[in-house]
């Protein structure tokens, strides 16, 4: 009788119900997600119809309305700073795809020494963004510099005549071989998951049906590993939309405003001009595009859950 | 077409759950497009309007 009534003793431990003990468990980690990320949200929003500057606590806090929004979505400066963000974003996305997808499809032919290759490809991938946008910066210098001096050795052209980060027309491009040698990997790693999902006896019926390595690959290894490709693309592109730190190691967004992404603009606007008010604005504007991005994302993802 | 418009009025979730994807990436390409002020002046009404509209939709019945 008395192992019979345990089960029911030990629903309550100590007078706490099993709802409270659950309670308990999450309550420390929701105080922590209620107080990093939506109290600041929450004040944010708030802010972006104020004039408050953090530089200038004791000023009175008076209510504008919509004036920022209205400011930043009527503002060519930030219209050019999105622009430079798409210029990133679709020419990192596009190169990782291309190139990522091309990684894995090599990787997936399990040709000898495969595991140790893709072990090299990853390295860039596992690397601090910090330490990574301080390295390509002596890569990328004109005098001494490697990228400079294999320029030079493929095309002849003197190494010290060109400047990767203080060029105009060259500076976005530098940043966009950084963001893609140092996240293709990432890319790869996807797609090779894409490709190797793709059972084995559909590509044995279209060998028996004397289909070429072509059509294998345009009817079934492509559609295949395309949910696949897609989250890649969609993940790389929210991540890149709030690029910051290689940015701002590299270029800090020069020469001029030639690589100002928005990341960048925001910054100089909270922490330069200690404009909070306009900046919380241009954050909101922000968070609302890449929160629209993710529920994109999630719903990709759970198509391909679902396969 | 009326086949369509009947899957929309029976609020089910796929068909709304598009809609709304359709207008985020919509007003996602309208803020970063460097064609026009006032596609870029309405985007974010129109980000917005999709994303609301997204986290609506996902709780209807699949």
């Amino acid at each position: 009788m008395g192992r019979i009534a345990a089960p029911a003793r030990t629903r309550r431990i100590r007078g706490l119900s099993d709802k409270a003990i659950a309670w308990a468990f999450i309550a420390p980690t929701m105080v922590l997600l209620l107080a990093i990320n939506i109290f600041p949200l929450i004040w944010t929003i708030y802010l972006s119809f104020t004039n408050y500057q953090a530089n200038r606590p004791n000023r009175p806090i008076t209510y504008v309305g919509t004036k920022w929004y209205r400011d930043i979505l009527g503002s060519p400066d930030v219209w050019a700073a999105m622009q430079a963000t798409a210029h990133f974003v679709f020419w990192t996305i596009l190169l990782q795809t291309l190139i990522g997808f091309g990684l894995a499809y090599l990787i997936d032919r399990k040709f000898r020494g495969h595991a140790f290759w893709t072990t090299i490809i990853l390295v860039p991938m596992m690397l601090s963004p910090a330490v990574v946008g301080n390295f390509w910066k002596f890569l990328y210098q004109p005098q001494i510099g490697l990228f400079n001096s294999i320029v030079s050795f493929f095309t002849g052209i003197e190494p010290s005549s060109f400047e990767m980060l203080g060029s105009v027309s060259l500076s976005p491009w530098s940043i966009i071989i950084v963001d893609t040698w140092m996240w293709t990997p990432y890319v790869m790693l996807i797609c090779l998951a894409g490709l190797r999902s793709i059972p084995d006896y559909i590509y044995e019926a279209a060998e028996v049906d004397r289909a070429s390595l072509w059509r294998q690959f345009w009817s079934i290894t492509l559609p295949m590993a395309l949910p696949f490709i897609m989250l890649a693309v969609l993940f790389r592109g929210i991540e890149n939309f709030k690029m910051f730190d290689m940015v701002n190691l590299l270029t800090g967004g020069g020469p001029g405003s030639t690589t100002e992404v928005a990341s960048i603009t925001l910054k100089r606007e909270a922490f330069e001009k200690w404009r909070t008010g306009y900046s919380s604005a241009f954050a909101i504007i922000l968070f609302v595009a890449v929160f629209g991005l993710a529920n994109i994302y999630v719903k990709a993802l759970n198509r391909v859950k679902q396969r | 077409m009326s086949d369509l418009l009947n899957r929309f009025m029976r609020f089910r979730r796929g068909p709304w759950e598009n809609l709304a994807t359709l207008v985020i990436a919509a007003g996602v390409l309208m803020l970063m497009q460097p064609l026009s002020l006032t596609l870029y002046t309405w985007s974010f009404a129109t980000m917005l309007a999709g994303t609301v509209m997204f986290v609506i939709v996902s709780k209807f019945p699949e």
